[in-house]
């Protein structure tokens, strides 16, 4: 049972997060302009980053807040946990 | 001999004096059958050794005689079944603490669950400390004492009824006198330290990520019938710890030879423990087979006792330091040699013992060794000690990695992890003052690691000066002198032999895991605790490489057996999953609802009157709906309160249609999809102000939605000024519904003109009922003429009452979600989640009119118009009506691409769609369903054909509207 740093309310069980996928994956602003393969890019296709990967997280029963974070997906690690609005810090 | 000391006592095998029992007090219990005695501090194992009782159970494959072949977990083969108070399953008679009354039996090699119902309570808690500490023997006792000084939070958890570990069994000194003194003047420094939670049988089973652990406590097992009812019996504790000192010490392993699975064959050392802690002989006659100097405190402590020794010794010579000891007590010491085999049957009487033969164990078909000169030795007990693993399952499961020690022949700790050290024994330290000296260590490490100062710390207790100790032999198999190696047991739970693993070999197996898979070797009750060492072993012999380079399979919690309900916990029955009951629960058991659990919700299904069953009171409460007027109890549906200045952006922007042009006091159906298109969840909007709004969800959906739309609102729209709120709790909401639905929403609203002309289709109301205040919605799921009451849950009661009483006259039927499901199936309105499953657009639905063309985007609006949503084979929704009017089509059916008329074709059969709802209707008088079909809507009037139980039944397909299609009911 892992401890997520929350960015609100400190180090809490996994449990209580839920996973948002891929962070920095920004709807796209003009959706009509963009091809089907373009627009199926944005709709199914992620990373499978081994290593250092910045996801979403939500503490869902906590304070329901998204937050963004790195997680080296091969030990399951947190690098960094930052705001929505802050760019991806370098961790490696 | 043996029978003659039986017939004087009841437990000839007890000493006169000495061990950790209490000699005073004399327990009776029942092993198979048979009336025994022991004394509190007895393990079931000691209390039957005392009365001179080996053979406890038979072996699963072959039936053979097992014993008690340690004094512990490690045990492989003393398996028990407890009966009285409570019947338990697989437990080990090492490990079964002695209470007056208990009733048990061996196992052959499974156990039986019991048939009723456990009564016993379990519990969890939870606890945070600095530093656990695994083990309370001299390390752990040790890591712990260091820990508590410095004033850290500590926790110290062993398995065993008392602390002490391996000095409870020894007989070793401390500080000049027996150690168990300095035990119990530990343990009392421990208790006097509030910080300190010191917790005895319990086992840390499990260690997990950022230091947390599992243990199990077993509170009351050891209490029998006179468990306190207060007192759960188990409980598990969830620890969460900065740091962990492992100080689990090791386990005895055994050499394989030939037959050595017979009854009075155990580890070496566990003789020891049962003369020192129990006060039990395990024989009159021993044979001491050993390949390290560690069974030589065995052998002299037993001769003192009055055994008869004999040292089987596979080294050249007797250690130095031992030559001594054995000479001045009679024991011969035959050095050079094995035990190659037993004779006995319940009980061994012979150890068969040669010389050490040359070379190991061959690959099956391989030349054997030659007949070697043997010597039948009388005994009744035979001691085997072929060194000691540490035992490191937790640092394992913690991943940490292992190193194959030669001199020892064991794998150690490679290293001491970030957060987990480990020592004493459990680190491959066998001598006690190096296990004092690592448990200080650990714990100095452990503090220094969290941050807590640590002054001088106080000296270690003094001990005895370790033996020297002589080179130990390193011997897996004694190999078989006649070849034969299928009763040379490598696992005795299993039954799984040397001639096993040769088979695996000889299959092609080179890994642990595989062989361990291929030979059922570990997988057993005590998960491989001697054997997987020796299967190591063995395979790097068979290899011809070592255990180095074959390594062990990997460790997994639990460390021993966990049950079920232990696990569970409080959270069974009613406490398994929160119970959701609507504020007018208590009406609808008076009335004798039949339920369905909706997620977490209990809704009435259905109110059968007398001699119904569900169909006849669906069809009934269908009719009255249909020809009066009906009243569900909706109050689960989701309702969301959104509030802001940009409340009506955020919904254009998750809604497929325009929401944000809905006037206040009106209402509007909407769907909400994914970015794939596809149709997540639907229902009502009621605009009750200019910035708020009131969302419906379905039941099921509530949370989703609501998560769904904080998370579009979070990370990609902060800047839309909205506030989101679950009220479904805080709102009841009763539909009333039928022709007559107006009659009684006036009557009880007498001030509210429920005309057509002042009260119209889709628009609501707010008006008061005796001050309280209420809203009403034109809302209809099912065609007919229909309100929507919505009231605070706390009058919601009293509301439902009232609506009932003014239906009176008309025969107000109160119907459940099985009427509701007909209903607004009649009328084609689908359910999110049963008619559709993710793959499914609100075009394939038929709901292009919730599709928004003005508006620039919305979510799901772009995977409209990619090519795949406009292939006209897509499934679309459709009604089908069976044409022998007499078939419910099972949910679930799938249309097969056969002809009417035509046989069903072998396999693989083409399916071109499947029922996602299907009724009985009382308005149309027949069967009825709906579908999703490939082109369904091209195909409406066609015969399709569905296999159904055997028989291919054919329907027509419809539009899914089957009642009212031209929306007459709509006004009454």
């Amino acid at each position: 049972m892992q401890l997520i740093e929350c960015p609100n309310c400190g180090p809490r069980e996994e449990v209580e997060f839920s996973y948002g996928g891929q962070a920095h994956v920004p709807y796209p602003t003009e959706p009509t302009e963009l091809s089907d393969e373009e627009w199926a890019h944005y709709v199914f296709f992620r990373d499978n980053t081994r290593g250092d990967l910045a996801e979403r997280w939500c503490h869902s029963a906590g304070c329901r807040r998204w937050f963004n974070a790195v997680r080296d997906t091969v030990s399951y690690r947190f690098r960094a946990i930052y705001r929505l609005d802050e760019p991806k810090p370098v961790t490696s | 001999m043996s029978t003659t000391t039986q017939a004087t006592s009841a437990a000839p095998f007890r000493t006169s004096a000495g061990g950790r029992i209490d000699r005073s007090r004399t327990l009776e219990f029942t092993f198979g059958g048979q009336t025994l005695s022991g004394h509190p501090g007895d393990t079931l194992a000691s209390a039957l050794l005392a009365s001179g009782r080996h053979q406890v159970a038979t072996s699963i494959k072959l039936g053979r005689p097992r014993g008690v072949g340690a004094a512990w977990a490690e045990d492989p083969s003393s398996l028990v079944q407890v009966e009285e108070p409570f019947p338990e399953p697989m437990l080990l008679a090492s490990t079964v603490e002695l209470y007056d009354g208990l009733v048990a039996d061996g196992l052959p090699g499974q156990g039986r669950l019991a048939d009723l119902a456990d009564s016993a309570r379990y519990d969890a808690r939870h606890l945070h400390v600095d530093v656990l500490v695994v083990g309370a023997g001299p390390a752990g006792l040790q890591a712990a004492l260091t820990a508590s000084r410095a004033g850290a939070r500590v926790a110290l958890v062993d398995e065993q009824s008392e602390a002490g570990g391996a000095l409870l069994g020894t007989g070793e000194e401390v500080d000049g006198g027996p150690a168990v003194a300095w035990v119990e003047a530990a343990v009392a420094e421990l208790a006097a330290d509030p910080e300190v939670t010191h917790l005895q049988r319990t086992t840390v089973f499990g260690v997990y990520d950022d230091g947390f652990a599992l243990a199990v406590e077993r509170r009351t097992d050891h209490l029998g019938l006179e468990a306190p009812e207060h007192l759960s019996r188990q409980r598990v504790w969830r620890v969460r710890s900065r740091r962990t000192v492992v100080a689990t010490g090791a386990h005895e392993r055994p050499v394989v030879f030939t037959d050595n699975d017979r009854p009075g064959t155990m580890l070496a050392g566990s003789a020891r423990t049962f003369l020192h802690r129990y006060g039990v002989l395990a024989g009159e006659r021993a044979v001491v087979f050993t390949t390290n100097d560690s069974a030589y405190l065995t052998a002299t402590e037993l001769a003192d006792a009055g055994v008869d020794v004999t040292v089987v010794d596979t080294r050249a010579q007797v250690p130095p330091s031992w030559q001594v000891a054995c000479a001045s007590r009679g024991i011969v010491v035959r050095t050079g040699s094995v035990v190659s085999g037993t004779r006995g049957e319940q009980r061994v009487t012979h150890a068969l013992v040669g010389p050490r033969p040359e070379g190991g164990v061959t690959a099956p078909g391989a030349a054997v060794a030659d007949v070697v000169e043997r010597e039948d030795l009388p005994c009744d007990l035979l001691l085997v000690s072929g060194g000691w693993n540490p035992a490191v399952h937790l640092y394992s499961q913690a991943r940490g990695q292992l190193r194959f020690d030669e001199a020892l022949g064991a794998f150690l700790p490679a290293q001491q992890l970030p957060d987990l050290a480990v020592a004493g024994s459990a680190a491959g330290t066998f001598d006690l003052p190096g296990c004092l000296r690592q448990g200080q260590e650990a714990a100095l490490a452990a503090l220094a690691g969290v941050g807590v100062e640590v002054g001088e710390p106080a000296p270690l207790p003094q001990t005895a000066a370790p033996a020297p100790v002589s080179a130990p032999d390193l011997m897996w198999v004694v190999p078989a002198v006649d070849g034969d190696t299928t009763r040379q047991f490598v696992d005795l739970q299993r039954d799984a032999t040397v001639a096993d693993v040769q088979r695996a070999v000889g299959a092609g197996l080179r890994s642990p895991e595989h062989v361990k898979r291929y030979t059922t070797i570990g997988t057993a009750h005590d998960q491989g605790k001697t054997s997987g060492i020796v299967t190591s072993g063995l395979l790097g012999e068979l290899l011809g490489s070592g255990p180095q380079d074959v390594g062990t399979t990997t460790f997994r919690p639990p460390y021993t057996p966990v049950a079920f309900a232990t696990l569970a916990g409080r959270s069974r029955g009613s406490l398994f999953d929160p119970e959701r009951t609507t504020a007018v629960h208590d009406w609808h058991v008076a009335h004798g609802a039949q339920w369905e659990d909706v997620g977490q919700w209990k809704r009435p299904r259905h109110y059968p009157q007398a001699g119904e069953d569900m169909e006849a009171a669906v069809l009934r409460e269908c009719a009255a709906v249909r020809g009066g007027v009906g009243i569900l109890d909706g109050s689960t549906l989701g309702k969301i309160d959104v509030q802001g200045a940009d409340a009506g952006e955020l919904l254009d922007r998750l809604y497929t249609n325009l929401m944000s042009s809905l006037k206040v006091g009106r209402v509007r159906y909407g769907v909400m999809c994914g970015p794939d298109g596809m149709v997540l969840d639907d229902g009502v909007v009621l605009r009750l102000a200019q910035d708020r709004w009131m969302v419906m969800t379905t039941t099921g959906g509530a949370a989703k939605v609501l998560e769904w739309m904080e998370e579009w609102l979070q990370t990609e729209w902060p800047h839309l000024r909205v506030h989101l709120a679950s009220v479904t709790e805080q709102w009841a909401a009763f539909p009333v519904v039928g022709p007559r639905s107006r009659d009684v929403v006036g009557a009880v609203f007498p001030g509210v003109d429920v005309s057509n002309d002042a009260f119209g289709f889709m628009t609501w109301q707010e008006t008061t009922l005796d001050d309280v205040p209420v809203r009403l919605a034109r809302i209809s799921f099912s065609g007919e003429l229909a309100w929507e009451v919505h009231v605070g849950s706390w009058y919601a009661a009293e509301v439902w009452e009232r609506l009932v009483a003014a239906g009176q006259p008309y025969g107000i039927t109160p119907y459940g979600t099985e009427t509701m499901h007909v209903l607004r199936a009649e009328k084609g309105y689908p359910i999110i989640g049963q008619d559709t499953d993710g793959t499914v657009t609100p075009q394939d639905l038929g709901m292009n009119w919730v599709v928004s063309k003005k508006k620039a985007d919305f979510v799901g609006k772009r995977s409209f118009a990619r090519a795949e949503n406009a292939r006209p084979d897509r499934k679309q929704l459709v009604g089908l009506l069976p044409t022998d009017r007499e078939t419910v089509l099972p949910e679930g059916s799938q249309v097969v691409d056969v002809a009417a008329g035509e046989e069903l074709p072998a396999p693989p059969v083409p399916m071109v769609g499947h029922v996602t709802s299907s009724y009985r209707s009382a308005y149309l008088e027949r069967p009825f369903a709906l579908a999703l079909l490939k082109g369904g809507r091209e195909r409406v009037g066609e015969t399709v054909v569905l296999p159904v139980a055997g028989r291919l039944v054919t329907a027509e397909v419809t539009s899914p509207v089957l009642v009212d299609p031209e929306g007459a009911r709509r006004d009454g």
